[in-house]
């Protein structure tokens, strides 16, 4: 049976994800090897029970993202930080200098192009945390994909070592930040 | 002055009594990671990455800051100095807003260095994210606190080879900041000449040119060792040749 491997988009800008796709050619490669069974780029609604091995783009930025990371921790063997916001905080975490109260007043008022309004019911905008986290500090990680983003040479490496049932340690040449 | 000789790794060196164990271990191509460490400048020991231990000593000893004495054994590479280093780059970057991805010198800096040197995989302290002001009032300059880890290069160069002291340290502990003159913003000071010294010696993007953008600026420290060298010995180079 195929491994199952599923990426998920947290609180980033999706670059880790088009790094992935950067992979090119390597992707046909990759598709005979796994089953990708969770993504922002597949279809799938709910996050599957038995994952193999989850890559998880961006911070840790509001509630939503922390029930997520709480279930792909449940449901997964082996999760991954993938890339710097996951790993540090990054730029999602710049806003950590501000309260929740100030960010939503600045995006939804200050820079409001037509009516001046924060979404007061919680029901299609989640909940800003106090703080963006790094994955590490919500729940235990794996193993860390440095990068912004990581390299498609990196993600590569990392998938393959994987697959061959080792743990990446990621030897220096790809330990990078930024 | 009087040569002494010492064991650093295992290794028989000699050296010279007023030199540092930090300076004998480099001419004898024994690496130690160092931050606060600028040649040309004088040694604080504010980092402590260049930590060595001493053999019949318990206490750990910067390498910049300590003079050898005659059968002096020195370990520079140890587990126990490894698990220091690391700890050290790591509340360098928890304490401070390192976004790696957005700064100015991105790939060309010295804690990002350190931080490969050390094998940071990730940061085990909670990251504090601290509420850091940044000063764009100097008319070629920036002042991003954000980056700044609290060397002090930008401090002793600007009192010792620009002979300004511009810049100092204000507050305790954690809250320590640079300040410039009476911690007023840059562009108001008086005493700075803009010569940009303390721009150039900074390990990380906390000094950085106005107009550069992620990742663009590149620091060139070498000029230091001709201006102190052509004080010291009047020659124009990089280091005097020993007489």
């Amino acid at each position: 049976m195929k491994p199952k491997v599923a990426t998920v988009w947290l609180g980033g800008c999706s670059g880790c994800h088009m790094s992935f796709l950067d992979m090119d050619e390597r992707l046909i490669e990759l598709a005979d090897k796994i089953e990708l069974v969770y993504s922002p780029i597949a279809d799938v609604k709910h996050f599957p029970k038995d994952v193999d091995v989850a890559l998880v783009e961006g911070a840790v930025s509001n509630v939503e993202n922390e029930e997520m990371a709480r279930i792909i921790r449940r449901s997964s063997k082996f999760v991954l930080s993938f890339g710097d916001c996951a790993t540090t905080g990054n730029v999602t975490a710049m806003r950590n200098q501000f309260s929740p109260d100030e960010i939503m007043h600045r995006a939804y008022v200050e820079l409001a192009d037509g009516d001046p309004t924060i979404p007061s019911e919680f029901t299609t905008i989640a909940k800003l945390l106090p703080q963006a986290k790094p994955l590490h500090e919500i729940i235990k990680v794996d193993a860390f994909l440095h990068g912004c983003p990581p390299t498609p040479d990196q993600i590569w490496f990392a998938i393959s070592e994987l697959l061959a049932g080792r743990t990446p340690e990621l030897p220096n040449v790809y330990l990078r930040y930024g | 002055m009087a040569i002494l000789t010492l064991t650093i790794n295992g290794e028989q060196v000699s050296g010279k009594d007023d030199e540092s164990l930090l300076q004998i271990a480099r001419q004898h191509d024994i690496h130690i990671p160092t931050l606060c460490h600028l040649d040309g400048l004088s040694d604080v020991g504010a980092c402590r990455l260049c930590l060595v231990e001493i053999e019949g000593q318990s206490k750990l000893f910067p390498a910049c800051t300590t003079k050898p004495q005659e059968g002096m054994v020195v370990h520079t590479d140890t587990e126990r100095l490894k698990r220091h280093r690391r700890t050290i780059v790591e509340l360098l970057a928890s304490e401070g807003n390192h976004q790696c991805a957005v700064c100015v010198v991105n790939n060309h800096c010295e804690l990002q260095d350190l931080a490969y040197e050390v094998g940071l995989q990730y940061v085990r302290f909670p990251y504090l994210y601290p509420k850091k002001e940044l000063d764009a009032t100097h008319k070629s300059f920036v002042l991003d606190r954000n980056r700044c880890v609290l060397c002090t290069r930008c401090v002793r160069v600007c009192h010792e080879v620009e002979g300004a002291h511009t810049w100092d340290i204000a507050g305790r502990g954690i809250d320590c900041t640079i300040i410039a003159d009476m911690n007023q913003p840059w562009g108001t000071s008086p005493s700075c000449t803009s010569c940009g010294k303390c721009v150039r010696v900074c390990p990380t993007g906390a000094l950085f040119e106005k107009g550069q953008t992620v990742a663009e600026m590149e620091k060139q420290r070498d000029f230091l060792k001709y201006i102190v060298t052509a004080r010291t010995k009047r020659e124009w180079v990089a280091e005097a040749t020993e007489e």
